[in-house]
């Protein structure tokens, strides 16, 4: 008997025979028609992805601006309604519980996205943490059950759910979101996405989300959109060195040292949970970084591959994530490393099996953001 | 996808063609490649290397996955594939006729004998 949850596409993916794979508990999609195409589709036209193994989380009520402000190292209180933003969950020692975006939905209405595998971490870490809260408690809910996410990613993306919605999409900026009809259904349409490309999120009621996949496959099949897996999630987000939790980010990894510096305000108003510990790095100044490197030779560089000097004796570092870029046709990797190497250009050396290939540290994103 | 009939198997997904009394070709199955799917890099030994059966002869990677490949039979390697090297995503296209090796061994033709044949290999995979 199989153990794993099914979103409520999961007839639509063997509909397309979408070769499922156990992923964080979760049975879902790898590819459909192969990576490579599905990549390409959301670079050149669009591609939509079942995300509903996201975790969603509501934060509702009078203090809900605090708390989130407590919990979390952006400023949530700067967000006007409809407003969204990147944001992390970290521990008492600086360490990284999860990354989330923030959606204000309302003056007192928030939703967190949050990761699949760590949904019911942070919902324990959210429960103890509003226990020590000292402000006016909102409430808290885990309504991951509630919806369907589905992310439609690529330049035609507009184009496509336009024709599914009255709500006038060109008004909806980057990092923004509307709550409208779409396909017929309520949806919460968010102009966010882990591709690098101009895109939405859909956030519909669990029960919809096939009616809602199924119409947006109709609308752009003359478009070239094209049904895509978590194979392709992972080399789009990759291209653009975006961090993916359990690769780049982990409970011991501080934010500074992993470039999210920019989503840690330490002079907003309060305290936050690892605000004490992310304080006295800074202070100390972070020993290690994220960095690209890319290679012009074959060896692919895979999570936990060894960096050294050139040297060869050295360990400077792990490789976290990495792949063949399918858009540069070229070994890339994203390095957490003794930041003295952190210089574009710097050589260094990734362990792939027994050999020492040569990589060089690069500019990121590793593509043009479009 | 079939089997050929004339071809011999692995548990691996290695497929092997007798070629001559003394050589066996050696390649992965359609099986292999379509679970593995877009094959982006390739890594086969030297001539002249001695392999035993079940060692590990190379690596082969898709986008996803990285997989090792494992000798059907002993022999010495007289041939590797180099343009299959520099342009792996042919494997998947056409995974039976894209050979990666040429092993040599007196008594090929024994081994070949040894392994599983296309009806028990297909059963094998239904059975995955």
């Amino acid at each position: 008997m199989s153990m794993l949850k099914r979103t409520a596409l999961y007839e639509e993916h063997k509909k397309l025979n979408g070769r499922m794979v156990d992923f964080g508990g979760w049975e879902l999609p790898v590819q459909y028609s192969g990576v490579l195409n599905e990549h390409t589709a959301v670079r050149n036209a669009c591609g939509i992805f079942d995300v509903s193994h996201m975790g969603e989380i509501l934060v509702e009520g009078p203090g809900c601006v605090g708390f989130i402000n407590y919990v979390t190292t952006n400023d949530a209180s700067t967000l006007a309604v409809e407003q969204a933003q990147y944001s992390a969950f970290c521990n008492e020692s600086g360490g990284i519980v999860d990354d989330l975006v923030v959606y204000r939905l309302g003056e007192e209405r928030f939703l967190l996205v949050v990761n699949a595998s760590n949904t019911d971490k942070d919902f324990s870490h959210l429960t103890e943490a509003l226990q020590k809260y000292s402000g006016v408690k909102p409430r808290i809910k885990n309504a991951s059950a509630e919806f369907s996410q589905i992310a439609v990613q690529g330049p035609l993306a507009q184009k496509i759910l336009q024709s599914l919605t009255e709500t006038d999409l060109s008004l909806i900026k980057t990092y923004w979101c509307k709550e409208g009809t779409l396909a017929g259904v309520s949806t919460l349409i968010a102009r966010t996405g882990y591709t690098g490309e101009d895109g939405f999120e859909l956030y519909v009621p669990w029960g919809d989300g096939p009616k809602v996949w199924e119409s947006i496959l109709d609308a752009g099949k003359s478009d070239g959109l094209l049904p895509c897996g978590l194979g392709a999630r992972d080399t789009l987000r990759l291209e653009m060195k975006y961090a993916l939790y359990g690769h780049e980010l982990n409970d011991d990894t501080n934010p500074l040292e992993v470039g999210l510096a920019w989503i840690t305000k330490l002079k907003k108003a309060g305290t936050f949970i690892g605000k004490p510990a992310i304080e006295a790095l800074k202070a100390s100044g972070p020993k290690k970084t994220l960095v690209g490197v890319k290679s012009m030779g074959r060896g692919i560089p895979r999570q936990g591959y060894e960096i050294y000097d050139l040297d060869r004796s050295t360990l400077i570092g792990t490789i976290t994530s990495g792949t063949q870029s399918p858009t540069l046709k070229q070994s890339i990797g994203v390095a957490f490393m003794d930041k003295k190497f952190e210089t574009i250009g710097t050589q260094i050396l990734v362990k792939v099996r027994d050999d020492f290939h040569e990589f060089v540290v690069c500019k990121t994103p590793f593509i043009e953001k479009k | 996808m079939s089997y050929p009939n004339n071809y011999k198997y692995t548990k691996e997904h290695e497929w092997a063609e007798l070629v001559s009394d003394t050589q066996i070709r050696v390649g992965i199955t359609d099986h292999a490649q379509n679970s593995l799917g877009d094959i982006v890099f390739l890594e086969l030994p030297k001539v002249g290397r001695e392999l035993k059966s079940h060692e590990t002869f190379g690596v082969v990677e898709s986008i996803k996955a990285v997989s090792d490949l494992y000798s059907p039979v002993s022999g010495k390697v007289v041939q590797a594939n180099s343009d299959l090297v520099s342009d792996p995503a042919r494997i998947n296209a056409n995974p039976h006729g894209e050979w990666m090796l040429v092993l040599e061994s007196t008594d090929a033709k024994t081994q070949f004998a040894g392994l599983m044949d296309s009806a028990a290999y297909s059963e094998y995979v239904r059975s995955l």
